[in-house]
């Protein structure tokens, strides 16, 4: 699996579970946590995304945007994982 | 004299041992708290405000993260006999700038004598206008070592008498900040009074469980001061874990055997959605006596769902329970679910929508299911009025009007809006609904506010800050909330009239999403930019809000 699959897999899933504008692209280097546009009730959801599409756990704790705040971010958190 | 501080010092002296509250924080092991630590704490911080000339009857704004600091603070500021009054922190969403206008605007009409905070928070939000802050000392909490002596005795807080006000409440937003719900130690008193009754609160047999925030009254009354003052065990984890990790209220009910949790509506659609049965191994619920829905409209759909998915971890049917509360009451002005089920009422929809009317469902007709909040407390009678003022009988909508021994002071240096909100002694709630067999009903607001997950947003907030985009036509903007059966609170919508020859309105639309939620930390999901004369106005030239609502609504199911 490569980074660019990751990025597009995880911001379709945001935009249209999380956003519901299926239609939004979001960059990879889009800020998503600190920028609202994933807002604090919808965090709980992107870790459910991408347990379901990776089975990759992303733990309480690291659902800040200290930890990661971009797709790019998150994609290498995922790589690191898989 | 029986006052806060009393009451504390008496636990102090009687049960000092005694864990009266669990800490809970992501990545940290549970912190046990007894009375004597607890007290002996906040005594840290008595001190530092005495040594700083705050004086009984001062008034401290808290500006601190939810954390054990908080709580010191917080009743450090009670037995100096100062006045705490909590500010919500600022959220990574929201623009600082934003921040510090609130604030400026709160500290102008409160004139507290004192704030305390961190260090970086300091340097990073307030040194930037300190000049325009006319309070005598910015205290840090860094600089409070947390010694743990004794406490001694004659601390100032014992000479405040019952009429005295204890607190002050906010809720947040720039027209939130305004009101300042002042309570004196007698009506938090007499709240919790009838209150304990009416839930039949027993400190050996009753643990309270929360996530909630503590600037809003049901985290602040129900699940922080009610435990403490009345020695209830008290588990508590910060709204901001539990949003990140719900599932962890229910391993936390599970491992102390909590009894009651008060939660808003939002929170049951929330946690019957957003949680794995993987992630609740071995959780058992059937401890829990009595979960309270409030703050928010109670939805028989969300109580449902919640039912559905915790019945197999021991949640019991006879524990969903509700209440109508609010801070000018201090918490509570019903309850219902305890004693007996909540009383679903099926009333018929036509009379219900055009009639003002609730009129029970005959066979066949089209019909919607209410839910009882409850009864009212003791000392509290309920009323329901007309546009007039006039007295309306059983089952005929209209404002609910509460008169009580626990009403609020008033609107903290505020007698212009205080007086419009008091109706010969009866405080006039700004909600709509019913009484029927002695049951109140809630069935919608009077008050063009709008309600998102247990949080009060004003409209008028957040249509100022979107006219300040390029391209809106000034004065032409309007928000409401729709409820949103998925998630269980309203969503909020913006509609805004671009001015004549505006770009791109999705560019518009882009632009009023994201000042909005910088300068609010509102989540708008849908903004509708419209064109020029789009917007119902009233005959005196004001934006209807809930006709454009009806319009937008309309237009929403028109076929594309």
């Amino acid at each position: 699996m490569d980074k660019n699959t990751i990025v597009a897999q995880v911001g379709k899933k945001i935009a249209a579970d999380i956003l519901k504008e299926p239609n939004k692209i979001i960059k990879a280097d889009e800020a998503i946590i600190s920028s609202g546009l994933v807002d604090s009730f919808s965090l709980v959801d992107l870790a459910l995304i991408v347990e379901d599409l990776y089975g990759v756990h992303i733990d309480d704790a690291e659902l800040s945007a200290d930890v990661f705040d971009t797709l790019n971010q998150l994609a290498d958190l995922v790589l690191k994982r898989l | 004299m029986k006052n806060f501080s009393s009451v504390l010092l008496e636990h102090y002296a009687n049960q000092g041992d005694k864990v009266i509250l669990y800490f809970q924080s992501i990545g940290k092991e549970d912190l046990p708290i007894t009375y004597k630590s607890l007290l002996e704490n906040s005594y840290c911080y008595t001190k530092e405000y005495i040594k700083n000339g705050i004086k009984p009857g001062d008034i401290i704004i808290l500006v601190l993260q939810h954390s054990l600091e908080l709580i010191y603070a917080y009743y450090g500021a009670i037995l100096a006999g100062a006045i705490p009054s909590i500010m919500p922190f600022l959220t990574e969403k929201l623009l600082p700038e934003k921040y510090q206008q609130d604030f400026q605007s709160l500290v102008k009409i409160i004139q507290p004598e004192s704030i305390i905070t961190y260090q970086e928070f300091k340097q990073g939000v307030f040194d930037q206008f300190s000049q325009q802050l006319p309070v005598h000392s910015m205290l840090l909490c860094e600089e409070i070592a947390l010694e743990g002596e004794p406490l001694p005795a004659g601390l100032p807080g014992l000479t405040r008498d019952s009429q005295d006000i204890v607190l002050l409440q906010h809720s947040s937003g720039t027209t939130g900040l305004q009101k300042g719900v002042a309570l004196t130690h007698q009506a938090v008193f007499q709240q919790l009074e009838h209150y304990s009754k009416a839930i039949h609160l027993a400190p050996q047999k009753d643990v309270i469980v929360s996530w909630l925030p503590l600037y809003h009254d049901m985290g602040l009354i129900a699940c922080f001061l009610m435990p403490i003052l009345c020695g209830v065990p008290l588990v508590m984890m910060s709204p901001f874990d539990w949003v990140k990790a719900p599932y962890r209220l229910f391993t936390s009910i599970s491992n102390y055997h909590g009894t009651l949790c008060w939660l808003p509506n939002f929170a049951y659609n929330f946690c019957a959605k957003k949680i794995r049965d993987s992630q609740l191994e071995e959780v058992d619920l059937s401890s829990l006596r009595a979960v309270i829905n409030c703050s928010e409209p109670v939805r028989y759909e969300s109580h449902q769902a919640f039912l559905q998915k915790y019945r197999p971890f021991g949640f019991k049917a006879s524990a969903l329970a509700a209440s109508y509360a609010m801070a000018e009451n201090v918490f509570a002005v019903t309850q219902g679910g305890v004693d007996f089920p909540l009383v679903e009422d099926h009333i018929d929809r036509d009379d219900f929508q055009m009639h003002k009317k609730a009129t029970p469902v005959t066979p066949g007709a089209a019909g919607v299911i209410m839910l009882s909040t409850g009864r009212p407390i003791e000392s509290v009678a309920v009323q329901v009025i007309d546009e007039q003022g006039k007295l309306l009988g059983e089952r005929q909508i209209g404002e609910v009007i509460i008169q009580s021994d626990c009403l609020f002071t008033g609107y903290y240096n505020r007698p212009d809006i205080t007086e419009k909100s008091v109706l010969n002694g009866w405080f006039k709630t700004g909600d709509y609904g019913y009484l029927a067999e002695g049951e109140v009903y809630i069935t919608g607001r009077k008050k063009d506010l709008i309600i998102v997950g247990g949080k009060n947003i004003y409209p008028q907030d957040l249509e100022a800050i979107a006219m300040e985009v390029e391209g809106v036509h000034p004065g032409r903007v309007v928000a409401f909330g729709i409820f949103n059966e998925s998630s269980g609170t309203e969503d909020v919508v913006i509609v805004a009239e671009a001015n004549k020859g505006a770009e791109d309105k999705e560019e518009i639309g882009n632009a009023i999403k994201e000042k909005v939620t910088r300068n609010s930390a509102i989540a708008l999901r849908h903004v509708l930019v419209v064109d020029e004369k789009w917007l119902i106005k009233t005959s005196s030239g004001k934006i209807a809000r809930s006709a454009n609502k009806e319009k937008y609504l309309a237009q929403l199911h028109l076929p594309n």
